[in-house]
């Protein structure tokens, strides 16, 4: 049977150049016809506004497009008509669980095009926000990825639970649960107090046996070893020259931790080991996770202990209305879904010329056909749940 | 990292007529960026991905630089028949004078390129498009950096950048019947606001222009209805 | 004919309950409400953090969150609606049996939120469906949707069975299935559901415009 005949619209143009990386085919075996399914956008486990076209032979997937723009709030085009401080509410709905790393990223990129220092306790500050962020984000990936294995919301519970406690330690601090808009260019916008710092390390006390809580519930699991197992592989090789970046990079072997290479803010005083998967498949991003999970906590501990006093913004920077000279510049951090960049040109104006995000889930999707080919229609829910997305930073 | 310079100068012993500039980037960041020609920007690309090791492709955007009117003052020197003394005689004039002409755009696309192997970055590469209007077209990198494949796409979505060599060149943010490429400067939006009671600046301008087109519609309707 | 609370209550200690039909029923409906799985954007994740241990929306009723919309009663909308979207919105809330009701949750939901300058946003999902009730907030507190759910009761205990007010699901001549809206070239055409939304009217002011 000719799979090109069959698949008719998914083909899109037939232009195949020579020797680039293209998914590989997949011969369906068997007579008749393939079932054209559209998983989306309103599924329950598409972890929000997401499409996948899927033509399948039986159970096995032979073709899957993946479909954005559901979720498209043109983020991009507000950004270039209000100025730089503007824009900092937007970054908050960008990776809706993260809110304080896509601020740390665009403060960051804007320091890159500026110059501007930031105050040692503000670096402080902002590594203990970026890491309790990334602890809260590994624990829900968990919880949402066992729930898509059919296990109805009760990790998903336990995950919740740690949540709670850190969302109640932003919302002392900045104000607001989820869209903080707490950093600024040169720094924090409020400091902490000692009472805020106990009841942080309060609940970082808390945070390794919660780490061996869920291990001891989930990783010896027989149900979800049989299910991720061999399940989703990546190969080394595709996932670097795909752009992959985050857990799922460090999950198929390739040591790339931007904490560790750029060494951006303070991240070279800390200690931490990161950790790398040998079988490229959806139980290594799993153990990743939670592998991870607990050097974020490790991380937590050094800066808890060494934070040291002072201001927590430079008292002549000037935030509002303030134009940088023309230029551009690229900043970027690694936030709990990979490498989350901005990308900035300014033309002297109170506003930038142009505004770009580079969003690290969409990029991670690039490989999802790769993943998904010859394994079942089941199990594509549980590699797409693997990738950790979120749709407001691949449709911004 | 080599500089840009060193890296042109290798780029240029390996792929000759190569066409490689450097942008230099005057802000506090440093990062300067090589423009590329797009006839030999695929060889260049495979240059720097295999003997470089820039291997990971991390961001590819698009810009918009849309049309520049110039107005420029010239001093032009006539001759002129003037009355002096009574007398015509060609006299020479100097007049300054006004002259308005049009800077084509163009669209750009921009890459930013890293070495996992080496741990290295970034490298900022910028190809230019012709014009804005019907000369759209770049090579696309997709088949050298698998990255490019969704970033190439709503480079084509957003700003009409069309990518020659790509493998599936659709719409990927917009609906696939969407006519327009709305990140451009010039984009037009419908006009489907909700008029707020307290309108200020651009949306005091839509509200009015909005009210203006409806009051139009209503004159009109009245014009037939009285005339019948 | 309606019974006084002080014998009610008389009634009800000697094991007697005493009610009208109208109670029995709207009191049946308003506690067993199932919302769909609808979440769109962050409200999504405030709506989910709603549903877990902390903010317990099931002791409300909501047990379940159905992902089929045929066997759910509401659809919280949470999150913005872009125009992609929207033709989608509008069939699952025509694919939802009556009675059924809507939940518009933060701010994008009631009228385009932060990201009003959007070409592809949508100012509002009452542009095309009837919203019951609206919840501000960017996103609103997991208290906030409780207290939008408890409202949303209190609304299906005052319905009347007959009579002029009667909902929708018992009016054979109301209007059951809206017009799912078509993506055009520019826009989604038509813009808005005027049945359902009415335009706002610009009256001549001081240079601002009032509706």
């Amino acid at each position: 049977m000719n799979v090109a005949d069959k698949l008719g619209a998914f083909e899109g143009s037939k232009n195949h150049p020579e020797g680039w990386n293209r998914p590989p085919v997949i011969e369906p075996d068997g007579e008749g016809e393939l079932l054209e399914v559209a998983m989306g956008p309103h599924h329950p486990s598409t972890h929000g506004v997401f499409r996948m076209d899927v033509a399948l032979d039986g159970e096995r997937v032979i073709r899957l497009k993946p479909v954005f723009g559901y979720l498209h709030r043109n983020h991009e085009k507000i950004a270039e008509g209000i100025n730089y401080l503007g824009s900092m509410p937007f970054t908050d709905r960008l990776d809706y669980i993260c809110p304080l790393t896509n601020n740390w990223a665009y403060a960051l990129a804007v320091e890159k095009l500026t110059g501007q220092e930031v105050p040692e306790r503000a670096e402080y500050l902002r590594v203990i926000l970026g890491e309790l962020t990334r602890v809260q984000n590994h624990a829900s990936a968990i919880g949402f990825l066992i729930q898509e294995m059919g296990a109805s919301g009760t990790p998903l519970m336990y995950a919740f639970r740690e949540r709670e406690k850190i969302l109640d330690l932003f919302e002392a601090l900045t104000g607001a649960r989820m869209m903080v808009n707490y950093m600024r260019f040169g720094g924090c916008r409020v400091d902490a107090t000692e009472g805020w710092l106990a009841a942080t390390r309060k609940v970082v006390a808390g945070l390794p046996g919660f780490a061996d809580e869920m291990d001891r519930l989930l990783s010896s699991n027989e149900i979800l070893m049989a299910r991720t197992q061999g399940v989703g592989i990546l190969r080394p090789e595709l996932a670097v020259n795909a752009g992959i970046t985050g857990p799922m990079l460090r999950a198929s072997g390739v040591n790339y931790d931007i904490r560790k290479v750029d060494g951006y803010g303070i991240y070279n005083r800390f200690n931490f080991r990161v950790p790398l998967g040998e079988h490229w498949d959806v139980y290594d991003r799993y153990m990743i996770r939670l592998l991870e999970l607990r050097e974020a906590i490790k991380i937590l501990e050094q800066a808890l202990k060494d934070i040291p006093g002072g201001p927590v913004m430079d008292p002549k920077a000037k935030i509002r209305g303030f134009r940088p000279k023309p230029g551009e510049a690229y900043g970027r951090i690694e936030s709990p879904k990979g490498e989350l960049g901005f990308y900035l040109i300014s033309d002297g104006g109170t506003n930038p010329y142009r505004y770009r995000i580079r969003p690290p889930s969409l990029i991670n999707l690039t490989v999802l056909e790769d993943m998904a080919l010859g394994e079942n229609v089941a199990d594509v829910v549980l590699i797409f749940g693997s990738v950790d997305i979120v749709l407001g930073e691949v449709d911004r | 990292m080599k500089t840009v310079e060193e890296i042109k100068a290798a780029i240029e012993a390996a792929v000759p007529g190569a066409g490689v500039q450097i942008v230099p980037n005057p802000s506090v960041s440093g990062q300067h960026s090589l423009r590329l020609a797009p006839g030999h920007a695929v060889e260049v690309a495979t240059f720097l991905r295999d003997e470089l090791s820039f291997d990971f492709l991390s961001n590819a955007t698009g810009v918009d630089w849309p049309d520049k009117e110039v107005t420029e003052k010239v001093k032009v020197t006539r001759q002129v028949t003037k009355a002096v003394d009574g007398v015509e005689t060609p006299v020479e004039e100097t007049v300054e004078e006004t002259r308005k002409s049009v800077q084509p755009g163009c669209l750009e696309a921009v890459y930013h390129l890293y070495s996992v192997a080496l741990k290295q970055g970034p490298l900022t590469l910028r190809m230019r498009t012709v014009n804005r209007t019907d000369q759209v077209e770049l090579p696309s990198f997709t088949p050298i950096w698998r990255s490019a494949e969704f970033q190439e796409r709503e480079i084509f979505d957003l700003f009409g950048i069309v990518f020659t060599g790509h493998p599936d060149l659709r719409r990927l943010l917009m609906w696939d019947g969407f006519k327009d490429h709305p990140m451009r400067r010039d984009y037009v939006e419908p006009d489907d606001f909700e008029y707020e009671p307290t309108a200020h600046d651009e949306v005091l301008k839509r509200a009015q222009a909005h009210r203006a087109a409806q009051e139009h519609a209503v004159a009109g309707r009245e014009g037939t209805g009285a005339g019948q | 004919m309606a019974v006084e609370e002080g014998l009610k209550i008389e009634l009800g200690k000697q094991g007697i309950f005493v009610t009208t039909i109208e109670e029995l029923y709207n009191w049946g409906r308003r506690s067993s409400i199932w919302p769909m799985q609808f979440g769109l954007a962050c409200c999504a994740i405030e709506m989910i953090a709603t549903t877990m241990a902390r903010y317990d929306l099931a002791r409300f009723g909501a047990e379940v969150f159905r992902p089929s919309p045929r066997q759910a009663d509401l659809m919280i909308v949470s999150g913005t609606v872009t125009k992609k979207m929207a033709p989608q919105v509008v069939r699952l809330y025509n694919q939802m049996a009556e009675p059924k009701y809507v939940i518009a949750m933060g701010a994008c939901a009631i009228s385009g939120g932060p990201f009003k300058q959007g070409y592809n946003v949508l100012k509002g999902i009452d542009r095309y469906i009837p919203v019951d009730v609206h919840i501000p907030g960017c996103p609103p507190r997991p208290e906030a949707l409780l207290h939008a759910f408890m409202t949303l009761q209190k609304k299906i205990d005052g319905q009347h069975l007959t009579g002029e007010d009667r909902p929708r699901h018992l009016d054979a001549a109301a209007q059951g299935e809206f017009p799912v809206p078509v993506q055009g070239e520019h826009d989604l055409e038509p813009s808005s559901n005027p049945g359902v939304w009415p335009v706002p009217v610009v009256i001549q002011g001081s240079g601002h415009s009032k509706s």
